[in-house]
């Protein structure tokens, strides 16, 4: 057993946020999801407030050993993930991390007001890859809009938070530690990277959002690098997550300074890749140990 | 029984050629799949170091057979680093496969006749209904060649581009003739986006119901990337899903 911010956790290896719904996977795989459910705890897709489309189509272009979305944080709102999305979740067995975004210390302080009371939620993840309606500033990629953040939040919660860090930042480490001093429990890395893709007749870009975010093998290098530099300033854990597909890309993460990994991108490719990585990964201790 | 959670490696058995296309035949003692259903494939060796370094995801493809009697089959036609991986495979090489996947088509409920229409490579769901259900099928294709995907159905109608083979034009000329002339039937297409679209708008036009098979990119088929969407007049919908056969209706 591993313990995070106080939660149980059977294997380190658990979801990227937006990269498995489990009420879909249900449907298409029934029981058998249940009694093999591959990550150690549920990570939610984004919730907003008010609920929300997404993007227009296209939204996928398939890269070099990765992809780019620009799917758009598309979700039914706070009010039907209470009333009808909980309930399901947690029957899954694994502690749930609610993932959630505001586009303001108030927006975010009204999600985690909803969240507080409910037993279900074991941790908050904050999705701060966005911008500050008041300020236009990117939450995330600024320091000080996320110390502010952390400020206004820290006291609205006794559940640990997690900040999920973007990589699209000049310095990863100073955003960490303003997590830190913020009070966050936990920072989880990296989200996607920035990036585009033409329409392959002209035409402009390809995708629905106009530009979107890589993810996959395409870039592991770079999650290593941002995980190790984070793991350097901070004392609180770490999530690391990018292009893992494999046990070895999982420890690799661990010895740079990752509590625990996530798996996002490689789940698409293959749904119970979860369960494999965490496999491999515990194939790759015993033989350390041996 | 449901389908089976994570991917799994199955065998080819047989690769041949029925005019442009190439049928894939595999091992998989599975479920069988509904009409309409797909499987998401990627091979398990060289997939990816093709074209622009791709391919990288799995390809969503409609099962030609998968009677449950240890064998599936697909119908593939090259027209990118993903398809140009799968059309090379031969007897022996193995497959990632997760799937059945999606909601197929539905029979007709009452006296009402099956009308089957589409074409290209988005044949294979109508192979599968007819062999279930029956029906008339009209089917469109580029040229000749193509056309002898044909021969996967009973007694088609054709149309093709170049005239080369039955009615020179596209299927929905077909589908003009036989809605004058018997209406009551309910439309199952599959082909293009384009035909698609045009049975859609035809089908609206004639007061006719219609269940499409639709196609979309996808990163994972089972709903988990929400990348494959398609709007309907209830929002958005996941093709993986809440389809990939929709009804004419929902969509916009």
């Amino acid at each position: 057993m591993i313990e995070f911010c106080g939660i149980e956790l059977a294997h380190p290896v658990i979801n990227g946020s937006g990269c498995f719904d489990v009420l879909a996977a249900r449907q298409c795989f029934g029981a058998e999801l249940s009694e093999h459910f591959p990550f150690s705890a549920y990570v939610s897709k984004t919730v907003t407030l008010a609920p929300c489309d997404g993007n227009p189509p296209p939204r996928l272009w398939e890269s070099a050993a990765g992809m780019i979305n620009s799917i758009g944080l598309p979700n039914p709102g706070i009010e039907c993930y209470l009333a009808e999305h909980l309930g399901e979740y947690a029957t899954l067995g694994v502690p749930l991390i609610t993932n959630v975004m505001g586009s303001s210390a108030e927006e975010f302080g009204e999600l985690l007001r909803r969240l507080d009371d409910r037993a279900e939620v074991a941790a908050i993840e904050l999705n701060v890859s966005c911008p500050n309606v008041a300020t236009g500033l990117d939450i995330g990629a600024d320091p000080r809009e996320l110390r502010s953040l952390l400020d206004a939040l820290r006291p609205l919660t006794r559940k640990p938070l997690i900040v999920k860090l973007t990589p699209n930042t000049a310095d990863v480490a100073a955003c960490a530690s303003a997590a830190e001093d913020g009070g966050a429990d936990a920072v989880s890395l990296i989200n996607t990277l920035s990036a585009m893709a033409l329409a392959p007749a002209g035409g402009g870009p390809w995708l629905g959002g106009g530009s979107g975010g890589m993810s996959g093998p395409a870039i592991r290098a770079v999650a290593l690098a941002q995980v190790a530099k984070v793991a350097a300033r901070v004392q609180i854990p770490i999530v690391g997550m990018g292009g893992i597909s494999s046990g070895r890309d999982a420890a690799a993460l661990l010895e740079v300074g990752a509590q625990l990994v996530a798996v996002g991108t490689e789940s698409f490719r293959d749904p119970a890749a979860g369960r494999r990585i965490a496999a491999e990964l515990a194939g790759l201790f015993t033989e350390n140990a041996e | 029984m449901a389908t089976p959670f994570g991917r799994r490696i199955c065998v080819v058995l047989t690769r041949s050629e029925v005019g442009a296309y190439v049928v894939l035949e595999l091992a998989d003692d599975c479920v069988p799949a509904q009409p309409g259903q797909f499987y998401m494939l990627a091979a398990v060796e060289r997939w990816g170091g093709g074209d622009a370094e791709r391919p990288f995801l799995a390809r969503a493809i409609s099962a030609l057979r998968a009677r449950g009697d240890g064998r599936i089959a697909f119908l593939l036609e090259d027209v990118g680093p993903g398809t140009a991986r799968l059309c090379e495979l031969v007897a022996d090489d193995r497959v990632y496969v997760v799937g059945p996947l999606g909601k197929g088509f539905v029979a007709p409920a009452d006296a009402r006749e099956p009308l089957l229409v589409g074409g290209g490579v988005g044949i294979p769901p109508l192979a599968m209904f007819q062999e279930r259900w029956g029906g008339r099928a009209l089917l469109g294709f580029r040229d000749a060649h193509h056309a002898e995907g044909a021969s996967l159905l009973t007694e088609a109608e054709l149309a093709t581009d170049d005239g080369s083979v039955g009615h020179h034009g596209f299927v929905t000329d077909l589908l003009d003739r036989v809605l004058a002339e018997q209406p009551d039937v309910v439309v199952y297409g599959c082909g293009p986006p384009a035909m698609l679209e045009a049975l859609r708008v035809q089908a609206g036009r004639y007061g006719v119901a219609a269940q499409l098979c639709l196609e979309a990119p996808m990163a994972c088929g089972f709903g988990a990337c929400y990348g494959c969407v398609v709007a309907t007049v209830e929002g958005y919908k996941r093709v993986c899903v809440d389809g990939p056969v929709l009804d004419a209706a929902v969509l916009v």
